[in-house]
């Protein structure tokens, strides 16, 4: 049995509940990092190259929380989910295509990095043979890795099925891990709806967005985000632009905005973006521009080392407020 | 129609002729200057890179000066460039602006696309199928004719006698391609060319450092983007290789894939290739100079340049490794030419300083 340490951050919010269940079945014991805090930031930070994006910093500071408590370090190359684009070349930002390699450069005394390459383009199954190969490297029989990859695959389906009934992403991992009963989801009091889009490292870790969705839930707003629209509704979107982007998480991000807004019951779509990100550039200009034609209130949050709660506090408050007043003078 | 397209180097001379000879009017790019730039930050979103920007500014130059239609290239990721068109062309509209951007996407991707392009130009140009092939050849080797001419030029300066002669020579060079209309004119200009640059005065008992200079294609190909760089080494007596030329780069990527090359050699410290624009090949480049002893590299990128970050984040290690200096220079809308010599000169001198510690070494041994 080995520790298999996840850092809590980038794919984790959406992909976490396989691979837990994955290397668990396998016998082994998965240890995540803590939720992020300043200092796990401030040793990403000290680590990463300085010009790296804040999340790819918190990544750095989340695996080297994970030095001494894990065996191993499960950082898979994420290069497609799915044949998808203009060109079916879709793939991730390019420092998540280089992350393994920036890691080990990068953080001293890392445990042995499983950097299993996870390219689904020519289909599913592609998926078994990733895990094929991340068992092999622990020392699985095939039988055995195919059993845990049901099992996995099972769990992510309960998973997704929360998310598909409006449960946003960090609450249904607590829901999968028992943590919270769907029962107690609040679901009532609300008088406003508001779509947040945007990388799901960025909009479910609270620390990153300085409790951003805890402070529209105060405000009364009910919120929603792309990774609670079916698969078909992001993807019917495509059309409405005239080329898709190149990464799965913009894609995402870019589909759940266009389909947002042109719903009449969303008042407004905030974007929360990571500071220098270069996706979003491409993004949050485009998300801007389809917003004022579709005449949908739109605010961009930008989030860095440095944002403080108030800041963000004051521009929510001030954009809820606009929405209500929208709202009554309709 | 009124045709432009981006300034890239010196290829506007190639393009220029090109979309004459097809038959529409050329509104020619004008080289980037503080007004592009100032006006490509103005409209771009404020995280574009510089490339982006700096396009940005000259599209709405040309527009000013009647560009109805720009020409350009698009592309599949995995990086930002082959999205610049979409936009480019939002931001246009937004503005008002009637100007449409017809972006040749690679062939490989889609040929269709590709051929319907062509002839649309072909077509509103008037020329025959035959006699478009025909145009298109020449304007190939007039690139390769300013690619070769641009080449010796960075070989020669070091050794210049007389500061800014083999500039001279180049920009003399570069007009007799320029006014060069057949493939056998230009064969002759080339020549004439590379022989009115040999000439320069030179100083051949120098034995200068030499760099190799790696990086983002636009900010590496673009000399009013990088504060010519590669002049300012040249007028320090250093010789600089570069790794991309058009000629090299439409080659590599979208007909032969050569590039392999290097990816294979960059495998040791990145397993994924291509990451995007040249970010692997920065890694693989640099190891290639090592290999071939230059004394160091220059690694070129714009400020939050997503492949060149992850490729500035493993070169450490690869400058470790094969014992080369690595600068990098990111460059964004802020970085002036003064920053930029300051630290060229910083870093040749370290680069003077190793190479007689070197040699001292070897004298004891
Ligand atoms: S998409 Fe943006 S935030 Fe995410 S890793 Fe890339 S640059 Fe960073
Ligand atoms: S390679 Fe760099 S400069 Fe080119 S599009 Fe990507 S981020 Fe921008």
């Amino acid at each position: 049995m080995a520790k298999i340490g996840i850092p809590r951050t980038l794919a984790y919010f959406l992909y976490f509940p396989f691979w837990q269940a994955f290397f668990t079945e396998l016998g082994h014991q998965v240890v995540v990092s803590p939720p992020t805090t300043k200092a796990i930031l401030d040793r990403g930070v000290e680590d990463a190259v300085n010009d790296a994006c804040i999340p790819i910093k918190i990544y750095h500071g989340h695996v080297a929380k994970l030095i001494g408590k894990a065996d191993f370090i499960f950082s898979p190359r994420l290069v497609s989910l799915r044949r998808h684009g203009d060109f079916g070349t879709e793939t991730f930002c390019p420092k998540f295509l280089g992350l393994p390699d920036m890691i080990r450069v990068a953080i001293d005394k890392l445990p042995p990095v499983i950097d299993t390459r996870i390219d689904l383009k020519p289909g599913k199954e592609e998926l078994l043979k990733a895990c094929q190969e991340t068992g092999d490297m622990l020392g699985h029989e095939g039988k055995e890795v195919l059993a845990a990859y049901k099992k996995a695959l099972a769990v992510q389906k309960r998973f997704n099925q929360l998310l598909a009934k409006g449960v946003l992403p960090h609450l249904a991992l607590d829901i999968i891990e028992g943590k919270k009963k769907e029962e107690d989801l609040n679901r009532d009091g609300f008088d406003l709806n508001i779509a947040v889009v945007g990388y799901p490292y960025v909009i479910y870790d609270p620390y990153v967005n300085v409790g951003l969705l805890k402070l529209l839930e105060k405000e009364k707003a009910r919120v929603y985000t792309q990774d609670i629209l079916s698969n078909k509704i992001l993807n019917k979107q495509q059309k409405y632009i005239p080329k898709s982007l190149f990464w799965y998480f913009s894609n995402r991000a870019v589909y759940g905005g266009l389909y947002f807004m042109k719903q009449k019951d969303i008042d407004g779509i905030i974007h929360v973006t990571a500071f220098a990100c270069g996706p979003d550039s491409m993004v949050d200009k485009l998300l801007e521009i389809e917003c004022n034609k579709h005449n949908k209130p739109y605010l961009t949050v930008s989030v860095d080392e440095h944002s403080g709660e108030a800041g963000v506090r004051t521009r929510i408050e001030a954009f809820v407020d606009m929405l209500r007043y929208r709202r009554a003078t309709r | 129609m009124k045709i432009s397209f981006p300034h890239m180097g010196h290829s506007y001379i190639a393009f220029k002729w090109l979309v004459e000879n097809i038959g529409h009017e050329c509104i020619v790019p004008p080289e980037p200057s503080k007004r592009t730039l100032d006006l490509g930050v103005r409209y771009a979103p404020e995280f574009a890179c510089i490339p982006f920007k700096i396009l940005m500014g000259t599209y709405l130059e040309v527009a000013e000066k009647g560009a109805e239609v720009i020409i350009t290239s698009g592309g599949m990721g995995p990086c930002r460039a082959g999205y610049y068109w979409v936009m480019h062309q939002y931001i246009l509209n937004e503005l008002g602006k009637d100007l449409e951007i017809i972006a040749f996407e690679p062939p490989l991707c889609d040929l269709k696309d590709f051929w319907r392009k062509l002839h649309r130009l072909r077509k509103s140009g008037g020329l025959s199928v035959r006699e478009f092939i025909q145009v298109i050849k020449t304007a190939w080797e007039k690139i390769k004719a300013i690619d070769d001419i641009e080449m010796r030029s960075h070989e020669v300066r070091p050794y210049e006698i007389n500061r800014g002669d083999t500039t001279r020579a180049l920009w003399k060079a570069l007009d007799m391609i320029d006014k060069a209309n057949s493939v056998k004119e230009i064969e002759e200009a080339r020549q004439e060319g590379l022989k009115v640059i040999n000439q320069v005065p030179q100083d051949l008992s120098r034995n200068p450092l030499k760099v190799g200079i790696v990086g983002e294609i636009y900010v590496v190909l673009e000399p009013a983007a990088n504060h010519y760089i590669q002049i300012m080494l040249g007028e320090m007596g250093v010789q600089t290789d570069r790794s991309i030329y058009l000629t090299s780069y439409t080659r590599e990527s979208a007909i032969i894939n050569r590039e392999e090359d290097i990816f294979a050699v960059a495998r040791p410290y990145i397993k994924e290739a291509p990451i995007g624009g040249h970010g692997v090949n920065s890694i693989g480049e640099t190891i290639l100079y090592a290999k071939h002893g230059f004394d160091g590299v220059v690694q070129l990128a714009p400020f939050a340049c997503i492949p060149e970050i992850v490729a500035k984040s493993i070169l450490p290690k690869v400058s470790r490794d094969y014992d080369i200096p690595v600068l990098t220079l990111f460059i964004d809308e802020q970085t002036g030419k003064a920053g930029v010599q300051t630290r060229l000169e910083a870093f040749v001198d370290l680069l003077e300083k190793r190479r007689e510690s070197k040699k001292r070494e070897r004298l004891v041994v």
